[in-house]
Order: C-alpha cells, then sequence, then structure tokens
C-alpha cells in the first residue's frame, strides 16, 4: 500500500491550493468510494485534501426559484430537505433508493457524481482495464459480466455510470457549479458533466486537474410530473441493472451508458405526440446490447413506459 | 453401547423444573459482541507484538509456477520474509498423517502446481499490514500456463459417478414412469453459492518453545489442531488450537486454510507472533463453495396423484483434485411414498477452487427441485400442492422401510395452511394484483437429517459455587455457549448465572464442532451426561460428609434444586457442601456416543414454507411480502436462538431463490462476484414479515434430551416456496435459480 498523507485544510482556496501543489493529491469527501479503492489499490494518492468539513454544506433557494446544493450537503441532508422532497421528488427518490443509511449520511453531492463505476472487472486488479490503466485493455468486453452499457460504449470501455442521483439531476437540468486554484468557476450542464468512453475511459468528466465542484444547482422544478424508478437485483443496497428519471417532459437513464443517459429522441418523439412505449422504443433504437446485457432492452422499454406513463409525460404535448 | 430405549427415561432436562430449557435466555456472549469486546482471531492479543502476513494469489487457473523474483519484495521496507513455492519451509505433503489418531491429513500452503484461480503462490510478512501489501506488490512470478476445465455446463459430458456410491433404486422406475398416466420430467438448476461469512479466515499464531498456540476461526477445533500438526510435521500435542468466537462459518470453515499454516510457519521462522486474514477477494477466490447442481427430477403419478415412480438426479461439480459431492437426491430418499424410485449423483470434476459443504448441503440446492417439481405436478392434476404431498405421506421410511422416529410434515403443513390463509390462493396464476404489482402465494415441505456425533464435556464445581462447563466446542454464532449454559444449569438445578461456558479450545474434552446441524444435539448431550456425573459426584460426596445434611443418605433419593442439593427437606447449597468437602473443586467429564440401534429409525426434522411474493411486471424483481414457517425439530432448547436459527435459515432460502450466485468467467477461471457489493444474499428491506413457529415435539430416538438439530432445517425447501410463490404471481414458471429480475422479465409475456 502506498504510504499517503492527509490535511484538513479550513477554507476551499486552500483546499484548491492544496491539490494544485502536490502531485497526486485528491480531495476526500465523503470517502465511501474513494477508501474502498484506496484499499484494493485503484486508487492511490499521494496526498488527501479532506473537504468533508468545507463550508459548502447548505441548500438554498436560488433567486430563480431553484436550489443550490453545496458540494458537501450529504445525500441523506438532501434527500430529506422538505424543499427538495416537495418540489423534486424524483432527486429525493434517486438518492433514497441508492446505498444505506449509513453511507447517505457520509456520502456528498459532490463526491456521488465522482463515484466511479461499479464494474466488476475495475474492481478486479488481476483483470486488465481501461480505466484503471489506460491501454491494458478491457476485460468486460467478452466477458460475462452484464451490467454493462447499452449506449454509448466504446472499444476501450463498457462501464455503466453507479449513480442513481446523477439521473435524476441529469432530468431535473442541474448545473454543476466548480471553481480552480486559479480561482476560475465555471459552470457545467449535467448532461456534459461526464463524458462518454471513447478511447479515454479514464477521463470520466469534464473536471481539469485541480478543479473542485462546489454546487449543484437546480433549476426551478419543470411543470409536470416526476418520478425515478430503479431496478436492481435486491430491495436495497445493490447497484442499479436500470434506472430512469422524468422531470416533466426531460428523460434521464440509468446504468445503460459510461453517464447518465440522456433520453432526447424518447424527448422528441414525446413531444410529437408518442405513446410511452413508442418514445422508449425510439430511444432504444440506438442501443447496441452485446449478448450478455440484451436484457436491459426490454427492461428499459418497459420499465420507461411506465414511468412516462405514470408521470403523464406523454400526455396532451 | 446405550440403546435409543435408554433415553426415553424422565431426566432434569425433560422434567425442566426451573423451566430453563425451552426458555428464550438471552446469548451469553451477546454483550460482548454488541459492544466488540468478544476478541475474534484476528484481534486477540499475542503474548509480543505480532508482525503481519499478507498472500498472493495465482491469476492463473492452471500451471506452474516456474520462477519468483523476490528480491525487491525483501528490500522493501518492513519487510520479514519473502515465501513462494520455492523456499517456503518444509510441509507434510497433502493429506499425509503422522500422528496415528489424526482425524485429519496435512494441508500444505504455497504449492508450485496451481490448481484453480486464486490459489495462493506467495506470502510476504512484515511489520504492519500496509508494508506486507505493498511488498507483495513487488514479488513478481512467472507462469507456465496448462489448459483448464472451467465451465461446469460445458463439462457434463464428463460427469460421472461420485468414487464409492452408487445410484439409489426401488422397484422398477424406468417401467413405472413410462407406464404413469401422469408424467413431469423437468431440470432444475441451483447456482454456485459462496458462504460469504463476516468474518474473514485469519489466525494469530505463536510459539513458545516446541509449542505453538494458535487463535483461528474454525468450526472443529480437533480437525483443525490435527491439521496443522500434519502440515508443520509435529505431534498434535504440541499444537493448541483456540477459536472462541466465529463471525460466521455456514461450513466454510469447517476446514483449514493458508492462513493458519502460514501464520504458525512465520511465527515459528520468525520467533515472534504472525497475524495473517483472508481478504474479501480471497474469501470468494480460495475456501470452498457450494457447486452449482443441475437436478432432474421425473414423476409418475396416478390421476389421484399418488406417486409411482420418483426420480431425482443430480450432476454438479468439484475440484479436481478434492472430490466432493453435493447430495442435492439424498434428502428425496426419506420425503414422498412411491414404490418405485431412483436417485443417485454425478460429478464433474473443474479446475476451480474446491467445492464444499455449506449450510445444509444437499437439502438447500436439492429441495429447489423436487419442491418446485411437486407444485408443477400438482397443477397438472388439478390438486392443491399441499393435497399432493398429503396423497403421498408415506407411513414408513420410504426407500428403507424403517419407522420414523418422529415425523409432524403433515401437520407442518396443515397449522401452516391455517395460520397463512393458504385458502385465499387462487390457482390459476397471475390472478392477483396489489398496484402494478402481481401477487402470489407458493409452499414448499422441508426436511432436514438429524445427527449425533461422539462429543465429550468436562465440567467442574468450584467452592464458591461456580459451575464451569469446558467443552472443544465451537459457537458459530448459532447460541451453543448459551444452550450448553441452560443444559448444565438446569441438569445441576442451578441458576444460570452461576454456570459458565468456556469453549473452543482443543485442551479442552473433544466434540466435533459446529456443522451438519448436530451442534446442539452432540455438544448438548455430552454437556448434560457431564452435568449427571456431577451430580452423581456431589451425591457421593455428600452422602459420604459426616457434615453434610445429607450424610447416609440414599444416593438415588438426592435431588438438586433451587442452588441446593437435597433429600427430603434437609437441603444445603452447592458451594457450602464444596467449600467444606472438596474445597479444591470437583471436576468430572461425560461423553456421547451414537445408540447401537440409533440407525433403525428414520431420523429428520420437518417443516413447511409459506410465501407470498410481489412480481414487478415492468422489471421482473421480485419482492417476499411475508413468509411463515411451521417446523417440527425435537424438544427446543431456547425459543430466541432456536427462532433466529430458524428464521435466519428461510432468509437464507429467500436469498437461494432471488439473490445468490456466482459465474465463473471462462477466460480467467476467477469468480465475477468478489465482495459483498457484487455478491447478494438479502438486505433488510428483502426481508419484510418473515415469522415461524415450532410444533410440540420431543424425539426419544435423537438422544438423551430428545432435542433435534434447527441450523440448518430453516434453509430446507425455502427457496421452493419462493419460487413457486413467484409462478403463482405471474405465471412464469423459472427452473434456474435464482430468480432475477433478467430472468423473470424474459419469462414475463
Amino acid at each position: 500500500m502506498k504510504p499517503f498523507t492527509y490535511e484538513r485544510p479550513g477554507d476551499v482556496s486552500t483546499a484548491l491550493a492544496l491539490v494544485a501543489e502536490i502531485p497526486g493529491a485528491r480531495f476526500l469527501a465523503g470517502g465511501t468510494n474513494l477508501v474502498d479503492l484506496m484499499k484494493l489499490q485503484i486508487e492511490q494518492p499521494s496526498h488527501l485534501v479532506d473537504v468533508s468539513r468545507l463550508p459548502l454544506r447548505d441548500i438554498e433557494d436560488t433567486p430563480e426559484g431553484g436550489l443550490r446544493l453545496g458540494a458537501m450537503t450529504t445525500n441523506s441532508q438532501v434527500a430529506a430537505d422538505p424543499r427538495v422532497r416537495a418540489r423534486y421528488p424524483a432527486l429525493a427518490q434517486a438518492i433514497l433508493s441508492g446505498a444505506s443509511g449509513q453511507l447517505r449520511n457520509k456520502a456528498t453531492t459532490a463526491g456521488n457524481l465522482l463515484q466511479r463505476t461499479r464494474c466488476a472487472y475495475f474492481y478486479d486488479t488481476t483483470k486488465p482495464c481501461n480505466k484503471r490503466e489506460p491501454g491494458a485493455g478491457c476485460a468486460a468486453i467478452g466477458g460475462i459480466y452484464a451490467n454493462t452499457a447499452i449506449f454509448g460504449a466504446s472499444e476501450a470501455c463498457v462501464a455503466t455510470h453507479p449513480s442513481d442521483m446523477a439521473v435524476a439531476l441529469t432530468a431535473l437540468d442541474a448545473k454543476v457549479e466548480t471553481q480552480s486554484g486559479s480561482g476560475e468557476a465555471r459552470v457545467l450542464a449535467m448532461d456534459g458533466f461526464h463524458r462518454l468512453p471513447g478511447d479515454t475511459p479514464h477521463v470520466e468528466t469534464e473536471l481539469r486537474p485541480a478543479e473542485m465542484i462546489t454546487a449543484v444547482v437546480l433549476p426551478p422544478p419543470p411543470p409536470g410530473g416526476q418520478i425515478y424508478r430503479k431496478a436492481r437485483e435486491r430491495a436495497s443496497y445493490a447497484f442499479a441493472i436500470g434506472s430512469m428519471a422524468v422531470a416533466g417532459g426531460k428523460v434521464a437513464l440509468g446504468a445503460v451508458a459510461h453517464k447518465p443517459w440522456r433520453a432526447e429522441a424518447a424527448e422528441l418523439a414525446l413531444t410529437q405526440g408518442a405513446s410511452p412505449a413508442e418514445a422508449m422504443a425510439v430511444e432504444l433504437k440506438a442501443a447496441r446490447p452485446d449478448g450478455h446485457n440484451d436484457f436491459k432492452l426490454k427492461l428499459m422499454a418497459r420499465l420507461g413506459a411506465a414511468c412516462l406513463t405514470t408521470t403523464g409525460a406523454g400526455d396532451g404535448q | 453401547m446405550s440403546s435409543v430405549k435408554d433415553w426415553a427415561a424422565p431426566t432434569p432436562i425433560s422434567e425442566n423444573r426451573s423451566g430453563l430449557i425451552g426458555k428464550g435466555v438471552d446469548r451469553y456472549e451477546g454483550r460482548l459482541k454488541v459492544t466488540g469486546s468478544a476478541p475474534f482471531a484476528y484481534e486477540v492479543e499475542a503474548p509480543s507484538p505480532p508482525a503481519y502476513g499478507v498472500l498472493i494469489a495465482s491469476p492463473l487457473a492452471k500451471g506452474m509456477v516456474v520462477s519468483a523474483d523476490i528480491s525487491a519484495a525483501q528490500a522493501a521496507p518492513g519487510v520479514r520474509l519473502v515465501w513462494t513455492p520455492h523456499n517456503v519451509p518444509a510441509q507434510g505433503e497433502r493429506g499425509a498423517k503422522i500422528n496415528p489418531r489424526s482425524q485429519r491429513g496435512s494441508n500444505p500452503a504455497l504449492a508450485p502446481r496451481i490448481e484453480h484461480f486464486g490459489q495462493h503462490v506467495g506470502f510476504v510478512v512484515a511489520d504492519t499490514l500496509e508494508n506486507a501489501k505493498a511488498a507483495a506488490a513487488l514479488v513478481r512470478f512467472t507462469y507456465e500456463e496448462a489448459p483448464a476445465d472451467l465451465i461446469f455446463e460445458d463439462n457434463l459430458a464428463k460427469a460421472d459417478q461420485p468414487e464409492g456410491e452408487e445410484d439409489v433404486r426401488v422397484g422398477d422406475f424406468e417401467a413405472a414412469f413410462a407406464g404413469a398416466p401422469v408424467r413431469l420430467d423437468e431440470t432444475y438448476v441451483s447456482p454456485l453459492q459462496n458462504h460469504a461469512q463476516m468474518e474473514p479466515c485469519a489466525t494469530t499464531a505463536w510459539w513458545e518453545g516446541d509449542q505453538v498456540t494458535v487463535h483461528t476461526s474454525i468450526q472443529m477445533v480437533k480437525g483443525g489442531q490435527h491439521t496443522l500438526a500434519e502440515t508443520l510435521m509435529i505431534p498434535s500435542t504440541q499444537v493448541r488450537l483456540v477459536t472462541r468466537y466465529i463471525g460466521g462459518g455456514f461450513g466454510g470453515k469447517g476446514q483449514a486454510y493458508d492462513d493458519l499454516t502460514l501464520a504458525a510457519l512465520a511465527a515459528r521462522e520468525l520467533g515472534q507472533p504472525v497475524k495473517v486474514a483472508y481478504t474479501r477477494q480471497q474469501m470468494f477466490q480460495a475456501t470452498i463453495h457450494r457447486p452449482a447442481v443441475h437436478m432432474r427430477v421425473r414423476l409418475g403419478a396416478q390421476a389421484d396423484g399418488r406417486l409411482d415412480a420418483f426420480a431425482l438426479e443430480a450432476v454438479t461439480h468439484c475440484r479436481r483434485e478434492t472430490p466432493f459431492t453435493e447430495h442435492a437426491a439424498n434428502f428425496a430418499r426419506s420425503l414422498y411414498a412411491a414404490p418405485n424410485r431412483l436417485t443417485g449423483h454425478r460429478l464433474v470434476k473443474l479446475d476451480i477452487p474446491a467445492a464444499g459443504p455449506m449450510r445444509a448441503p444437499g437439502e438447500a440446492s436439492g429441495m429447489l427441485s423436487l419442491e418446485c417439481a411437486m407444485d408443477e405436478l400438482a397443477e397438472q392434476l388439478g390438486l392443491d400442492p399441499i393435497e399432493l404431498r398429503l396423497r403421498n405421506e408415506p407411513e414408513t421410511d420410504p426407500e428403507t422401510g424403517k419407522p420414523f422416529s418422529t415425523r409432524q410434515l403433515v401437520r407442518c403443513m396443515t397449522e401452516g395452511a391455517q395460520r397463512f390463509g393458504w385458502d385465499r390462493r387462487n390457482p390459476k396464476p397471475g390472478q392477483v394484483r396489489d398496484g402494478r404489482w402481481l401477487v402470489g402465494l407458493g409452499m414448499a415441505a422441508a426436511i432436514r437429517g438429524n445427527f449425533l456425533l461422539p462429543a465429550k464435556a468436562g465440567v467442574r464445581i468450584d467452592a464458591d459455587g461456580t459451575i464451569t462447563l469446558r467443552q472443544g466446542m465451537t459457537d458459530i454464532g448459532t447460541g451453543t455457549y448459551t444452550i450448553l449454559a441452560q443444559i448444565t444449569a438446569e441438569t445441576l438445578g442451578v441458576p444460570l448465572a452461576q454456570v459458565k461456558v468456556e469453549l473452543g479450545d482443543s485442551d479442552f474434552p473433544p466434540a466435533p464442532g459446529s456443522g451438519g446441524q448436530f451442534g446442539a444435539a452432540t455438544a448438548g448431550s455430552a454437556a448434560f451426561a457431564a452435568g449427571m456425573n456431577l451430580r452423581k459426584a456431589l451425591a457421593e460426596l455428600a452422602i459420604g460428609d459426616p457434615n453434610s445434611p445429607l450424610y447416609g443418605d440414599d444416593p438415588e433419593l438426592v435431588t438438586f434444586g433451587g442452588g441446593n442439593i437435597a433429600v427430603d427437606n434437609r437441603a444445603e447449597p452447592l458451594e457450602r457442601l464444596v467449600a467444606r468437602a472438596a474445597p479444591e473443586g470437583v471436576y468430572v467429564e461425560g461423553s456421547i456416543t451414537p445408540a447401537a440401534d440409533a440407525r433403525d429409525y428414520s431420523q429428520h426434522t420437518y417443516g413447511a414454507h409459506f410465501a407470498e411474493v410481489g412480481v414487478d411486471p415492468d422489471t421482473g424483481e421480485v419482492r417476499l411480502r411475508r413468509m411463515f414457517g411451521v417446523f417440527a425439530a425435537g424438544r427446543i432448547l431456547n425459543a430466541k436462538t432456536a427462532m433466529s436459527q430458524i428464521t435466519g435459515g428461510m432468509i437464507w432460502g429467500v436469498g437461494t431463490a432471488l439473490h445468490e450466485y456466482n459465474e465463473v468467467d471462462p477466460r480467467y477461471g476467477s469468480f465475477i462476484a468478489q465482495d459483498l457489493a457484487g455478491y447478494h444474499v438479502p438486505a433488510h428491506a428483502d426481508i419484510a414479515d418473515l415469522s415461524a413457529m415450532f410444533l410440540d415435539e420431543v424425539d426419544d430416538k435423537a438422544n438423551p434430551m430428545g432435542i433435534k438439530g434447527v441450523g440448518e432445517l430453516g434453509i430446507a425447501g425455502a427457496g421452493a416456496a419462493i419460487a413457486n410463490a413467484v409462478y403463482n404471481a405471474c405465471g412464469a414458471r423459472i427452473r434456474d435459480y435464482p430468480l432475477t429480475p433478467e430472468k423473470v422479465l424474459a419469462a414475463l409475456p
């Protein structure tokens, strides 16, 4: 195990400076994923900069009628917030469908977005993985592990993004606010925050080195119903094998791609009068199952149609 | 040798004067465990600061370690030793025995020949776990790879009869099946499963002179002691093995692993205590597992449901070098009447980790087949599944004709049906909805053998009245400490608080350990015998003591109760007697052996499971809504721990039906799931409303206390009840366990 050092700065600018200056330094928030990966030596930071107690822990109303979730708000805190529950039920449902109560108490909004794939071969350090070691190859391709991508996969990587919360945030058109050591602040659209694998699957987001998420901003809730539903192999404490968030006319799918999958084709079809089932069929036309994950087609078709029917997303367009 | 007839006489246990037998008393060690202060093997404090060992696993499934470069690892910070197949100290050859009374042979570590993925090929000890781990990554091996057979389904054609076994035939199955008016011929598949214990295999070892003390996590103390002695090639008297607590065993810790061998070897080499634990991944890749089983069931029945012909043929797999048969057909030999019968097993040898026993070996996977087949046959016949079973209830053991010691299967089913509300089941599938959920009910029978093995126990009373039971038994979390305290207290008529129980030490009188749901009956009967011997010793002491109020009394009239020894109204507290007449204390031993005529009876535990499930037609997810079981398993020693065992078994059955499986990667021979996030067992949310009850029963053919095991019965059949409920809910009959959303969705219209 690589020795590492730890430090807990008191403000954002110090944290940013530390990570910018120290080679191999990483931000540590809830630690629910990073620490696990360090135990397996998949992540080997030289220095941990603990940002979990920085003053980014509030949920504030925005002038536009939305909410700003501080980067270090915990999953439990966001899911329990009365404003989130009343105005963004899909987000509360998504968060509560993930992990366990103990993990949600530790896990943060920013950390959730940055959690890494749960692909079995990513975790199995005896197998090649382009995420762990760029250029090593992908053991998931040609393997029998079935919880892989049906959209946007590449010859380098077929992993999926495991977050539930990020799927809801995508359907809700959230924005990610960041800050860099240089003082530069950026705002990234949720849908563009995570990347498809291409030939650099180890680069998972648009964040630059030493750039930090400071908040996630929810726009005012869209008109229309919201829902998040998740299919999984047991009732709790399991990652999705397929999930779907609907917020008004916006649709996002989970566990089907390297990022939360914005179902734009389905959205468009709905505006053109397609039924929920027809809209899902249009979306799934672009899917490329690999023989092991074909079940996701039927799963997403049915789950998707059910979600769209429940929220009335296909009505009156 | 004793006869079962000797066991029918009244005893302090059957009289149960203080009411301790059956009472749901709290766990003896419960406070230690919930406060985190029960030292498990890895946490035991060594007499001097320990070093830490880390195991290196083979990335190949089959081949040879050609060479190893250990120079970088040896030079790494804090490293004390680096071993590979080429420099590990000499160990006994696999299976070899030099001690004449050894129960187990040698289990050497770090062999050059690789027989499965994850086999350990290297071992590093350093001053800290972190340094050992870092150094382990620096060892460079070169291998010679050999072709391996890895996938069960691809090698079914190589299935052979297990050595020394034959099929069991009664009547003429083929003819009867061919002539039966109603027939069923289906194959059911149970997957490979892992034990997934919370506590990994772990050992803390140190030497004093030529004596080694090992604290390890093993279900069989004697077995572990003998294995280590043979591996180190020393007399077993030089090995003291201690297992005070086990954080989950389930059969997976019935044997010793490399942590035990290498901790002891390294502690000897370094003259320093050494701790070794498996990683979570090594628990999957380098211990044993329950093998997958393909089970062909053929049933031939008359139109009224009576079975003419019954066959269950099971094909399973094991590691090439360590034959083990999952006896998935054995349970069926005593379950239903049918004059023409065929049961048997076939075995495929593979180059994957060893198959071995896992909680309810045989029944846990086997009953998933027949108990679904009975449900399918009932539907074919237009009979209720319980009615079909009632029509095939045998009067004597259907294979051997032996009388049953006790058999309350019918009452388990009828009582359960009434309490569960079985009459609300619509026999036509797919008819009941609750919101989006399709709802169905299912049931299955349960049967699991009952066993008694030879065991001893020692019990002493000290001058302060403390009674201490000592036994080389283990408590794998089932409540063994607690029931042994209850038995001892009730036998000697003292309050529970006066009894101490010390287990898990090879220096103590031997007991076979925990497994096969024989622990309570076996260890308990020996403890009872020891208690009875102590009564006798104390009675003699009192009668022979001129200062005792019982001086000169008839020993037959002596009674024990309320902490006193008495004859009529003459009594004195035990501690007063011992302090005066035997101030150094009194120690006796007792033993149990199976009765000579025990095998004249067909002896089992029985039960019936009832389940209600919901099936989500959008996703194929199955969720248990409620489950209820009724069981008959002899006299119940502790209402609380027995209920925990039986409901824990049922919950495992839920996992068997819906969650648990592992797969071998055909390219590497490794398991896909290798941690508790990837290997799913039921979470709390999967178990909504699950309960059970025991029928009153005493089996006086079982042992002197009339008790039986409950550790495995709860799993038997539980998964089949779930699968039958899934069918009733949605009309999808899935014969390939577990019933994952993927499979259910594929089967839904």
